[in-house]
């Protein structure tokens, strides 16, 4: 699998750590919701189909990376930058904010 | 149907084999039944034997999307052994030890279970009190488990390289002597066969499509084959729990499904006698009847659904296994594989009533599910039987990981893919 | 010459002589030839045994997919098993050996198994060997008896213990074109691309390019065919963008066109030249990929048909053609279609006599006719092969008219006298590597075979590989490949032009002769047609159970040849179309690959080896070290007789006394910095930060989000924005990536910047009441005294020239120092506070007065921060800060977290005076026979010289209620059991006067 950093290029899957689900939503710090927080910490949405997921260019230059990426055959469909604003995969020149 | 023993094999050999009989029926699906289990897996077809066995359940149907036991039981390294470090697995596992010790007896069927024992090697001092401490932990529940000197491993695996020079020598192992292998596709046939042979009626090629419902009550299913109600409905689905549950409108879980490598050697005359475990990494490794060593490693540490690995984490395994066996270099890998692991958030399984009114869940099963798979089985009926927990899944929970009770042999916290 | 061999002919170098060993018996053979090939030329006939009845075997293939001459080669004492004698090429000195025999190849003991035929039918093993429900052979154990037997008897080669002293090499490579496959579609796909000013790389399992160019005898642009295959390698070989490599198996298609192949660089030669691997693992980045793999020709089912001496009709035309050796004097020929025709013709110009072609079809076309008698063969269309005869070799067969509508046979059996038996059962495309890519292959009525699926990665297919049979369209579908994969246009020039024997390439459907006898599906595992039929019999009909119940296809030629006849007998036992049956989804590899190619570089260097800057001067000065997850660490500094436990009392207590010094470069180091760093520490640290005054240090805690205490370390406040970050030595990696997930991801807003720097600094940290006078006998630049120094401020100077930062901070409960310095410096700077500490007695002391010093103290490190435990658990909820949130702050009181009868850290003393062992366990009740119900565990253990006792640390149930209590001490492993005290884990200097001094 090759996962094209938005800052480095493309990549092997080797360089990189997966950080799990995307789309959960810590709760605010001072969150006093039990619910809430447990939902965050433990459950997972876990299709067979695309998923949006966060990795960590972690043998490269240690961005977060949120990569939409198909479970049955994993196919990238997209990648950007987990922080801040959109920048798109194919945008490379634009570099890091 | 016929006892399979060695005379019926004479008495069938003189008539050149053509009295044989299917090890199952191949039924058509009734309207309703007491239960339905969905997952012809070996966890699925345990299940459904138990409920005739032990509770005298027998209007069962066990429904399977493909062909019996095309998941995990087919797709494993066949490992069995209950040397865990926290109580609620150990007792778990060792009762399913015990369930394994006499299962060809029970099921007529040779599951070829062969206590060869398991042998996790240590390369730290810290490494080995931590086995000590699991291998006491097991001593205090009643399980076996030995610590071998580094001389004793030496003669019980001469090929390994117990060389002080070795990057991480070994400096003794935590063995469980009952611990073994067995043949994987013979528990699924033998289950089914046991089952079958008790009235269950196991049908093959029937997907699940959708749950049936009455007011907040599952009812039934509705399949491929056509629509079947069911006074309970308990999902024995392994890797496609995430798209059952969905079916059922649940769309999150405490599991993330990761696919783990494994691989096997061609046929060599026998050189590993037990189970090995790597202390420095993720390895194991163990030598089949055929002569094939079966090994595997970590996860490829994502989610997937694709039943294909990925190239590093073959180079990391085969690494790690010339490590121990340098002469083994020249051995090939004829065979890889990849399955799919429902991994939970503290890496132990979930076996439980719920959570939607007439349904029962059995799942998590992380990398334990083929040792389990007798214990799951007769704990899952025990729970769809008497609609509670028998004590050795009561812990197995749905709701222990919001209560803070979570059973994290692995002491990783919610990161799936480090447990 | 030898027996077989034609005087004319083939690749082979008859001028070099090859002298070489097969079960010890010399023989000769020349360059070029493989170990088939040149065993066959000296009349062997016997390659091998199978795997459950022992059957003799011959060679049955000319390839990769050979299941019955399998051999181990060996060098020296290293051994190879399991190769197939087609794919080893002969060098001066080889030895092989045959396997799965005993005492020989031809008087194989095992060979008994066949006269147990029926009963070890297919399934055999589950309905047997269970044994009696009760007595001493109850549960598993009679099995296992059994099992005892047939381990020895199973399994094939045999597998050295002996080191493997190669090197393996790994590469990556990139490229936009790779072809694999050299046959004339490879070979003009790699050529069009490469035209087209693509990269390309062009690999080949074989050693010669060229594929079936090599041995068809066919024309192309107007010469041999092997010649123009020649003519195309010399061009690519001049072209700089394209790399050739040959002995190179492409096995393995990944994700994102990524393939991994295999190149056998040395393993044909005598000896590897200075620098080569023995083997080069390939990890190849393709733009596209061009499949030219061409396709296998299949073996047809008919009783005896696994006899030495039966053989593919296309691999008897590859030993005439390539090698110059004729697999037989009187060749008799079995088909299903027509290319065995142009095999007979080969084989009659190479110098055999065709004595039959026996076609199951009855209306055989003129153009076979008209070979058969170019052949001089007799044709029995309408006819099939019944049984064949011999013993290790072929002395005849028996042939029957066949209605290949019904397959009946009828009419008079007939015998004809050969010593050579060709098949051709039709061919399978070699579609491997394209279902590994991820689809599902399509059958193909006509061609009665698989055809590769639509792509679902970047490749494109060529020639045989398609269903294209013909060489005319291979070259057609190769050009086009390589244009369309390098991004070229069509092109319109004219096509070479083949001259090639006609043929139809659809195959009549027929797969198995039904007559008395074995016949063989998948002759390595002895598979029969009629365990295919039992295992239908008894409900195993899907194509993934037939495998698994049978073996078929599980051998080590992974179903090549076994696989599509063997799904059409199920088929028709079914009644039901083949595709129906099901079709295997192949795996990765696509043929066998050594383990210690894929381990590469890292076999004899798994991990790489962490070392603090002063290694060399511990080693130098008497440490013995040990592992602590990469890093080497000084255990003790051992004087001569001296036990571990000796050294390590007394390097603790001449600390307690005077000064030690250890090195703790290991820690994990982080710096912090940016204007919110503070705000960043006091969400990431459970106690505040925010408030720490610039110079001073500060012990931290940090939990995971589900409220588990996580690690631990001290952070320095170097500046208003500028903290240093300490973590264990084990978890520095994980906090690093904690810290950047949450700066990156959930708090992007903060301005903070994490950088990792546990490798820029060397540590040392210095304790005992002498420490002080030590520091200030060597550190310049500042003072080092209480007003100065303070307990946990930190301090800028110099220690022989270089500049240091000095933290006064206390692991061993001491009044103590950590001295940082550039790490290249530390060992300047260790040896300049060894020299200080001269006078004061100064030891140096290593990781096991280390932890006796910190049990003492009742501080906790990774064995009870294990995961597991929450900070009351560990009785830090002191430091649990309720003024603000944290990560963790919010799960940290759940329900099964607070509970009373958690294990909680206590501190043991051993009351009968004997040494405790970490990983024993703790119980109220004593029994030792039957240990049961277990309090808790020993997380470390020492003997303490401060307090004269065996003391250890431990988690225990309900631990803190416990103090004062007594309990025993239950470790059935080491045999160690005995009365113990519970008490606090803080065990020396509780109120902490020592290190506040």
């Amino acid at each position: 699998m090759l996962i094209t950093c938005p800052y480095c290029g493309p990549r092997d899957v080797i360089e990189f750590t997966y950080q799990g689900d995307g789309n959960r939503e810590r709760p605010q710090p001072a969150s006093q919701n039990l619910d809430a927080w447990n939902a965050y910490v433990y459950d997972r949405l876990n299709p067979a189909g695309d998923h949006n997921e966060i990795w960590q260019h972690s043998g490269g230059c240690r961005s977060h990376l949120r990569v939409v990426r198909n479970t049955l055959t994993h196919e990238i469909r997209s990648t950007t930058f987990a922080r801040g604003g959109h920048k798109s995969a194919d945008n490379r020149a634009e570099g890091r904010s | 149907m016929a006892e399979y023993s060695a005379f019926s094999l004479l008495k069938n050999a003189l008539t050149g084999n053509k009295d044989w009989k299917p090890a199952w029926r191949k039924p058509d699906p009734k309207a309703s039944y007491d239960v339905i289990v969905i997952g012809g897996g070996g966890h699925g077809l345990s299940t459904a034997y138990y409920l005739a066995k032990e509770h005298g359940i027998t209007n069962v149907a066990v429904l399977e999307k493909g062909w019996l036991g095309s998941g995990n039981v087919g797709r494993n390294t066949t490992a069995v052994r209950s040397n865990y470090l926290l109580p609620q697995n150990t007792r778990f596992y060792e009762h399913s030890m015990k369930l394994w010790e006499n299962l060809s007896h029970d099921l007529n069927y040779n599951v070829m279970f062969s206590q060869r024992g398991c042998l996790n090697l240590a390369h730290t001092p810290a490494q080995l009190d931590d086995y000590a401490r699991r291998g006491n932990a097991m001593r205090h529940l009643g399980v076996d488990a030995d610590l071998m000197s580094v001389d004793q491993i030496k003669r019980l695996v001469p090929a390994l390289d117990i060389s002080g020079s070795a990057r991480f020598p070994v400096l003794g192992g935590l063995m469980q002597r009952r611990a073994g292998s067995a043949r994987h596709d013979a528990v699924a046939w033998g289950y089914a066969r046991g089952a079958d042979r008790r009235g269950v009626d196991i049908i093959e090629n029937c997907e699940v499509t959708g749950f049936l419902r009455d007011g907040g009550r599952i009812t039934g299913v509705s399949t491929t084959r056509g629509e079947i109600r069911a006074k309970k409905v308990a999902l024995a689905v392994a890797g496609s729990t995430g798209r059952v549950m969905q079916l059922a409108g649940i769309s999150h879980m405490p599991i993330e499904s990761h696919v783990l490598q494994a691989f096997v050697s061609e046929s060599l005359k026998p050189i590993i006698d037990t189970i090995l475990t790597f202390g420095m990494g993720h390895f194991y490794i163990s030598q089949s009847d055929k002569g094939g060593l079966v090994y595997g490693g970590d996860l490829d540490g994502y989610n997937s659904y694709a039943q294909r690995g990925s190239l590093p984490i073959v180079d990391e395994v085969m690494s790690e296994m010339v490590a121990l066996f340098p002469g083994l270099a020249r051995v090939r890998m004829l065979r890889s594989w990849g399955g799919l692991c429902d991994m939970t958030m503290d890496g132990s399984p979930i076996i439980t009533t719920g959570p939607l009114p007439g349904m029962y869940l059995n799942c998590g099963w992380c990398y334990g599910g083929f040792k389990a798979t007798p214990a799951s089985g007769w704990c899952f009926a025990h729970t769809i039987a008497k609609d509670e927990p028998h004590e050795f899944n009561a812990p197995f929970t749905l709701d222990r990981f919001y209560r803070g009770l979570v059973i994290d042999d692995k002491g990783q916290g919610a990161t799936p893919r480090l447990h | 010459m030898s027996p077989r061999r034609a005087e004319t002919g083939g690749r082979i170098d008859r001028l070099r002589t090859i002298r070489f060993t097969f079960d010890d018996a010399p023989y000769t053979g020349h360059a070029g030839d493989t170990l088939a090939s040149a065993l066959l030329a000296n009349g062997v006939t016997l390659f091998g045994r199978s795997f459950k009845y022992h059957r003799p075997r011959g060679l049955l293939a000319a390839g990769v997919e050979e299941p019955n001459a399998l051999v181990t080669v060996l060098r020296g004492e290293v051994r190879e098993p399991n190769i197939a004698a087609t794919m080893v090429e002969i060098y001066d000195g080889l030895v092989a050996v045959s396997q799965n025999r005993t005492p020989s190849l031809a008087w194989d003991i095992g060979a008994i198994n066949q006269l147990g035929g029926k009963i070890l039918s297919a399934g055999f093993y589950y309905k047997t060997f269970m044994g009696p429900v009760i007595g001493p052979m109850k549960g598993t154990r009679f099995w296992m008896f059994c099992e005892h037997f047939i381990r020895r008897a199973a399994g094939l080669g045999k597998a050295g213990t002996a080191s493997d002293p190669s090197r393996y090499e790994r590469m990556n490579a990139f490229c936009d074109v790779l072809v694999v496959g050299s046959g004339p579609a490879g070979l003009m796909a790699a050529k069009a691309a490469a035209d087209q000013g693509a990269r390309v790389i062009l690999a080949d399992l074989e050693a010669h390019f060229g594929g079936s160019a090599n041995w068809s005898g066919e024309t192309i642009d107007g010469m041999p065919a092997a010649d123009w295959a020649q003519r195309a390698v010399k061009q690519l070989e001049g072209n700089d963008n394209v790399r050739l490599l040959p002995r190179t198996t492409v096995w393995g298609y990944y994700d994102g066109n990524t393939l991994a192949a295999l190149e056998r660089v040395t393993d044909h030669k005598e000896a590897p030249a200075k620098g080569e691997p023995r083997q080069r693992y390939w990890a190849i980045r393709a733009g596209t990929v061009v499949l030219a793999t061409g396709s296998f020709e299949r073996p047809l089912v008919f009783p005896g048909n696994d006899r030495p001496g039966v053989m593919l009709a296309h691999a008897a035309e590859r030993y005439a053609n390539e090698y110059g050796v004729l697999p037989g004097q009187r060749i008799a020929l079995f088909t299903n279609n027509d290319s065995a025709y142009r095999s007979a013709l080969a084989l009659k110009k190479a110098g055999a006599a065709i004595v039959a072609i026996v076609d199951v079809r009855s209306d055989v076309s003129n153009e076979m006719r008209k070979l058969t008698s170019e052949a001089e063969a007799e044709l029995l269309a309408g006819h099939a092969v019944i049984a064949t005869e011999g013993g290790k070799a072929l002395t005849g067969l028996k042939v029957q008219r066949f209605d290949f509508m019904s397959g009946a046979l009828s009419g008079d059996e007939r015998s004809i006298h050969a010593d050579c038996l060709l098949m051709s059962g039709g061919w399978s495309p070699t579609i491997h590597l394209a279902s590994q890519a991820g689809a599902k292959a399509e059958w193909d009525p006509a061609r009665q075979a698989f055809l590769p699926p639509k792509p679902t990665q970047r490749w494109i297919g060529a020639g045989a590989f398609t269903g294209s049979f013909s060489t005319a369209e291979a070259i057609a579908e190769g050009r086009a490949a390589g244009l369309q994969a390098a991004g070229g246009a069509a092109s319109p020039a004219p096509l070479t032009v083949v001259e090639a024997a006609p043929g139809d390439p659809d195959p009549a459907p027929i797969f198995e002769i039904k007559a008395k006898g074995k016949s063989f599906v998948d002759f390595q595992h002895d598979v029969t047609a009629e365990d295919v039929r039992l295992a239908h019999r008894e409900g195993f009909v899907s194509v993934e159970h037939l495998k698994r119940y049978t073996t078929l296809g599980m051998a080590t030629d992974q179903g090549k040849n076994s696989n599509v006849p063997g799904l059409a007998i199920m088929a028709e036992a079914l009644g039901k179309p083949i595709p129906e049956v099901g079709t295997t989804r192949f795996r990765p590899p696509y043929t066998a690959v050594s383990i210690g190619s894929l381990a590469a570089e890292r076999f004899g260097d798994l991990k790489p080896e962490r070392l603090t800057p002063m290694h060399d001067w511990h080693i130098a000065n008497g440490a013995r070290m040990y592992s602590a997850g990469l890093w080497y660490r000084p255990m003790i500094y051992g004087l001569a007789g001296e036990t571990v436990e000796q050294a390590y009392v007394r390097e603790a207590k001449a600390t307690r006394e005077s000064a030690g010094i250890v090195d703790v470069s290991t820690l994990g180091k982080i710096a912090v910095q940016g204007p919110d760093a503070a705000e960043f520490l006091d969400r990431v640290y459970t106690n505040m930060f925010s408030t720490l005054a610039v110079g001073k240090a500060r012990y931290g805690l940090m939990l995971r989000e589900d409220g588990l205490a996580f690690d631990d370390g001290t952070t320095w406040r170097l500046g208003e924005q500028e903290f240093l970050m300490t973590t264990t030595t084990a978890n520095a990696g994980k906090v690093m990536q904690h810290l950047e997930y949450f700066l990156d991801v959930i708090w992007p807003e903060l301005k903070v910047s994490v950088t990792s720097v546990t490798d820029e600094w060397a540590g040392a940290a210095i304790g005992g009441p002498k420490a002080r006078a030590i520091l200030a006998a060597c550190v310049t630049g500042t003072a080092v005294d209480n007003a100065t120094l303070p307990f946990m401020g930190i301090v800028h100077g110099q220690i022989a020239g270089v500049p240091v930062m000095i933290c006064r901070l206390s692991f061993s409960g001491e009044m103590a120092f950590e001295v940082y310095s550039g790490a290249g410096y530390g060992t300047h700077v260790w040896e300049a506070l060894i020299e200080a500490g001269k006078p004061f007695d100064l030891v140096t002391y290593g990781l096991e007065a280390l932890g006796t010093m910190r049990i003492e103290k009742g501080h906790v490190t990774g064995a009870e921060i294990d995961g597991r435990t929450t900070a009351r658990d560990l009785h830090l909820d002191w430091m649990l800060s309720k003024k603000k949130p944290f990560i963790g702050s919010a799960m940290m009181d759940r329900e099964g977290l607070v509970a009373n009868d958690r294990l909680q850290l206590v501190g043991l003393i051993a009351l009968d005076n004997r040494p405790l062992n970490g990983g024993g366990h703790i119980v109220e009740e004593l029994d030792e026979a039957n240990p049961h119900d277990s309090l808790g565990h020993i997380t470390a253990c020492c003997y303490s010289p401060a307090l004269g006792k065996y003391i250890a640390l431990a988690l225990v149930k309900g631990g803190k209620a416990r103090h004062g209590t007594r309990a025993f001490v239950s470790d059935p492993l080491r045999n160690r059991f005995g009365p113990i005290e519970i008490v606090s884990n803080h065990f020396y200097d509780p109120d902490g006067s020592r290190m506040h001094g």
